[in-house]
């Protein structure tokens, strides 16, 4: 059994049936029987790790559009994993949380539709190994991420949200695309292992960077790397479950996600060490310094988000430098960073995702998440508070909590980078170990500003809604697992880096198998335990004094923002394809008929032209004969007397007398049917012309001014040269063995001794039905055209 | 034979495209038709003309002419007149509710 | 469309039989000779064309209930019919096939499905034309 293929299409087959059971669940609120989702596929996937951990990986395959190389090919390995019980894990506690969350005027069925759309999509991601399969979850995730957020959708800000997202977010997916094609084009595969396999001989391709960049791109826009974070605020529209699973412990992820998984392809690469390590520590740097400017709780969570990714990213650069040096002590020095990347992943979405839900609370319980109105919470909400200190020491790297753990792992890593020997680190490595310190001073002081500003200090109870109190305990049970995890994992930290991390570092960057290591929280007085004590004395002061110095933030232009950019951008773009629309749709036919004929002309004839395939050969025509010659001379003088006819009438006359000579003509061709098929159509054509002509005005002349026909004449002189040039040059040559020959045996395969008829009747039947239904078609379009009449309505006096 | 036939599809192109270019609905029209004359002529003709008998094999033939582009030509007719005939019920009815024939008045607005 | 015209309408009569007898004629020899379910159909519809241009719409309606919209779905349905038909023999879509019958009367005759697609093509191309020719003369 496809076990793997099944955990993804699960959701989606939940999600086809909310819509049918939603009505029937009664009194029993919808997100229970959702819920049960995400715990199966959970309790799914901590079976497979016992398998997982001991390096065993699993591969399921489909096959799809094998032609294409295109398989449905699933693949399941330590990273996968961890990220797969993020997804279902996270997934069942969100929708536990959301039951006591949402109200009920919201509409449930939508809500969790797109819920368990996104888990299907995400898992899709994280388990496909297929570079395409990859990509079309990918943009499923963004465009369940689309609807969530416009998830209150009579909101403005909620649907600038939404968009601004979608556009990033896919932007990025499209240059991913691009960057899958590329690796394509230089390996011949589509299998994310593959690839990574024989990578190693592309390096000096000159798609390798490209690709590399373009993969990066969809990577950065997808986990709201500096300069794409600016959706990631925005997108805090959403509801805050929602927030809470796809902003910062899922879809976000993704991108982390996409760089592990191409580690083993690019890593080693310096450009890829310097691109990731550096955007992952400008968008550290950048998010902290922005959180602490927040006044709404969940807009610095957003913030704090960003930050905590580009840690996480600037972790995966910095490893990406073991594969350089492949097993021994130097490539486990490095390994360990992605050993911390891996384990802060798990935490951020341990901490981060309690956090959220404590916003949640918040905000449904005083009904305002602003941090100037809160304030002295902690004698009203005590559990809340005890979740929301638990939280944000974690994130700030306290002990006791497991953010410490990683934290303290992440300064390891960046000391160690700056001493580095090789990717020319010895210039700027000093940078590395001081940004990563002053982000998280940063760090520290928005973690106490969430403490503090939300729980203690004077009660703005007057100024709140209604008196808060503690939720209800579904909404608690949530946040309080999250809790106990996150203190669990500090005092048992092996447990998951044994079982999981582990195995998940040995897909990340394989090869180097001790890169592993214990974890404790001990490890004497060494630099990174003095860089966490700075922080606690200097971020303490900086929270003390933060007046004194908070006009710093005013020293940015107000008009110089990555998201005033993205805003102007969008208006000219509106404003220049508006500009450049209205100037070529003009909405006159026949503009657009110049056109296409123009277009006809320059491509058809300027191909004939210029690859030399003008030729023109009389020798292999048959005879002429003075009939055919005279019936030749017959239509050329009656189609151009048409252009000069005075009346109407005698232009449909004259176009009967094309019609006809034709019909000769296919007589004189050997063609039976035709001719006789030519002369009723042409009768019944000329019939429908005249009946036409009793609504129709008499025409009157062109008068179109000289240098309007002088065009037209040159396009149709020109189109009709070109077609002429086409015809005499195919006439000239054979490229192909004909294939006429096959019918003649309509006899022996059809019974038919009429070869045209064999072929409409039976060979090409197909041809035939489809044209009988266009023709069926055309007639049900001139009855309703003529029947239902604007206004009107349906003639109910027909007959029948 | 062929180059004949071919030059007159010329001909028959010319006129029917600068028909087409026309602003009045029922010029427009005749040229689709004559265009698509023309397009018959053309295929027929690059199957090569009179190099056998008629394509029934109750002739008993030694060669017969090439029964393909026939069948193609066959369905081609048919579709073109359902094609014209709509298109002809669409002008008349435009002109109706419109009260014009003329293509340059008949744009829609501006924000469609 | 009413023209009392005494010679059109007899001779008419005569010509719109014999129009119909050759495009019977038509569609069932076109197997073996010119003919088959398009020309056969539009030579039939020619001949109601003409009856409806003949004789007034109302008249032609009475004596020949039939409802030329339904006919042309009937056609397309049957043509269809005809080829799904083959699927349920494990045969292609649209596969026809062919034998060889003694039959009381005609002797040694050929029947093949064939005839039932053409049947189809033929009755939607009657279908349409007369269709389209009534709404356009019929419409005020």
């Amino acid at each position: 059994m496809h076990l793997l293929i099944l955990a993804i299409l699960i959701p989606f087959i939940a999600t086809a049936l909310i819509p049918l059971i939603h009505k029937r669940t009664g009194a029993l609120h919808i997100g229970w029987l959702v819920l049960l989702v995400p715990l199966v596929l959970f309790t799914i996937f901590v079976f497979q790790i016992p398998t997982i951990s001991t390096d065993e990986t699993l591969i399921q395959t489909v096959n799809w559009i094998p032609s294409i190389g295109i398989n449905f090919t699933t693949y399941l390995d330590g990273l996968s994993l961890i990220m797969a019980l993020l997804i279902t894990g996270m997934g069942s506690l969100v929708v536990l949380y959301s039951i006591y969350y949402l109200s009920s005027s919201d509409s449930f069925p939508h809500f969790y539709a797109y819920l368990l759309l996104f888990m299907g999509a995400m898992l899709g991601v994280v388990l496909s190994d297929n570079l395409l399969v990859l990509y079309v979850f990918w943009e499923l995730t963004s465009i369940s991420s689309f609807l969530l957020i416009a998830f209150w959708y009579h909101r403005k800000n909620s649907r600038y949200g939404a968009q601004k997202s979608l556009l990033i977010t896919v932007f990025g997916g499209f240059g991913m695309l691009a960057g899958f094609l590329m690796l394509h084009s230089m390996t011949g595969t589509f299998s994310i292992r593959e690839v990574a396999a024989v990578m190693g001989q592309y390096t000096d391709h000159s798609l390798f960077y490209p690709a590399m960049f373009l993969v990066l791109l969809g990577a950065f826009t997808k986990s709201a790397q500096f300069p794409f974070h600016i959706w990631l605020p925005d997108a805090m529209e959403a509801p805050t479950p929602v927030s809470a699973y796809l902003h910062s412990a899922t879809m976000v992820k993704a991108g982390i996600y996409l760089v592990a998984r191409f580690t083993p392809t690019f890593g080693g690469d310096a450009a890829w060490f310097w691109t990731v390590t550096l955007v992952g520590l400008v968008t550290l740097f950048w998010g902290a310094f922005c959180a602490v400017r927040q006044t709404d709780l969940k807009a610095l969570l957003a913030y704090s988000t960003i930050s905590q990714l580009g840690l996480i990213m600037s972790l995966f650069g910095l490893g990406s430098a073991a594969l350089h040096f492949g097993a021994g002590s130097q490539g486990e020095i490095y390994g360990l960073a992605v050993f911390a990347a891996l384990f802060h992943m798990v935490n951020h979405s341990t901490f981060k995702g309690a956090l959220f839900m404590v916003v949640g609370i918040v905000d449904h319980q005083v009904g305002t998440r602003d941090i100037r109105r809160l304030g002295g919470l902690m004698a009203f909400l005590p559990i809340t508070f005890t979740f929301a200190v638990i939280g944000s020491f974690s994130m700030a790297g306290l002990p006791f909590f497991n953010g410490f753990l990683s934290k303290e792992m992440f300064f390891t890593a960046s000391v160690n980078a700056a001493g580095l020997p090789i990717f020319e680190v010895a210039t700027w490595g000093l940078l590395i170990p001081i940004i990563a310190w002053i982000a998280s001073v940063f760090t520290f002081v928005y973690c106490m500003i969430f403490v503090f500003r939300t729980f203690f200090g004077p009660s703005h109870l007057k100024k709140l809604d209604r008196r808060p109190v503690e939720p209800s305990i579904g909404m608690l049970i949530s946040p309080a697992i999250l809790c106990v995890l996150i203190i669990a994992l500090f005092f048992m930290p092996n447990l998951l880096g044994d079982h999981l991390l582990r195995p998940a570092l040995n897909g990340v960057i394989p090869g180097i198998p001790g890169a592993s290591p214990h974890i404790s929280a001990w490890h004497g007085f060494n630099t990174e335990l003095f860089m966490t004590l700075g922080i606690i004395v200097i971020g303490t002061v900086l929270f003390l004094t933060i007046r004194s110095w908070y006009k710093i933030y005013r020293l940015q232009p107000a008009g110089w923002t990555f998201t005033v950019l993205y805003n102007s951008f969008l208006k000219d773009l509106k404003r220049v394809s508006n500009w450049i629309t209205t100037h070529y749709m003009t909405g006159h036919l026949p503009a657009y008929f110049a056109y296409i004929f123009s277009f006809f002309i320059a491509v058809s004839g300027g191909a004939l032209i210029f690859t030399g395939a003008l030729s023109i050969d009389l020798s292999a025509d048959s005879p002429v004969s003075v009939y055919e010659g005279m019936l030749t001379a017959v239509m050329a003088i009656a189609a151009i007397s048409i252009l000069f006819a005075k009346k109407r009438l005698t232009a449909i006359l004259l176009n009967g007398v094309l019609g006809f000579s034709i019909a000769i003509f296919f007589v004189l061709f050997r063609a039976p049917d035709l001719a006789l098929t030519q002369l009723v159509i042409e009768t019944v054509t000329t019939v429908l012309f005249l009946l036409c002509f009793n609504f129709l005005p008499e025409w009157t002349k062109d008068n179109a001014s000289k240098r309007i026909n002088i065009r037209n004449a040159i396009i149709a002189i020109g189109a009709g040269v070109t077609v002429t040039l086409i015809g005499l040059t195919v006439n000239s040559g054979t490229l192909f063995t004909s294939i006429s020959g096959y019918f003649e045996n309509s006899y022996e395969l059809a019974g038919g001794d009429n070869i045209v008829n064999a072929i409409l009747g039976d060979f090409r039947a197909f041809d035939t039905m489809l044209e009988s239904l266009v023709l069926f078609i055309a007639g049900l379009g001139v009855y309703t055209l003529i029947r239902l009449k604007h206004g009107k309505g349906p003639d109910k006096d027909e007959h029948q | 034979m062929e180059s004949l036939i071919i030059i007159l599809v010329g001909v028959l192109t010319t006129v029917a495209i600068y028909l087409v270019l026309s602003k009045n609905v029922v010029r427009v029209i005749l040229g689709t038709a004559i265009l698509s004359h023309a397009v018959h002529l053309l295929i027929l003709s690059m199957g090569g003309l009179k190099l056998g008998t008629v394509p029934l094999l109750g002739e008993e033939a030694e060669s017969y002419v090439d029964a393909l582009p026939q069948a193609l030509i066959l369905t081609a007719i048919v579709i073109s007149f359902a094609v014209t005939a709509f298109i002809l019920v669409l002008a008349y009815r435009a002109y109706q509710e419109l009260g014009t024939d003329n293509l340059g008045a008949m744009r829609g607005s501006d924000d469609e | 469309m009413s023209i009392n015209d005494v010679i059109l309408k007899t001779v008419s009569k005569a010509v719109v039989l014999i129009i119909l007898t050759f495009g019977i004629y038509l569609f069932l020899s076109g197997h073996n000779q010119p003919g088959g379910g398009f020309i056969g159909g539009l030579v039939i519809a020619s001949a109601f064309v003409l009856m409806f241009l003949s004789y007034d719409s109302e008249t032609v309606s009475e004596a020949l209930p039939i409802d030329f919209k339904k006919l042309s779905a009937f056609g397309v349905l049957l043509a269809m019919t005809s080829g799904v038909v083959p699927m349920f023999f494990g045969e292609a879509f649209l596969s026809q096939s062919f034998g060889y019958f003694d039959l009381p009367i005609f002797g040694k005759t050929e029947l093949a499905t064939v005839t039932i697609f053409e049947a189809g093509i033929a009755l939607t191309v009657v279908g349409v034309v007369v269709n389209i020719i009534l709404s356009i003369s019929e419409d005020e």
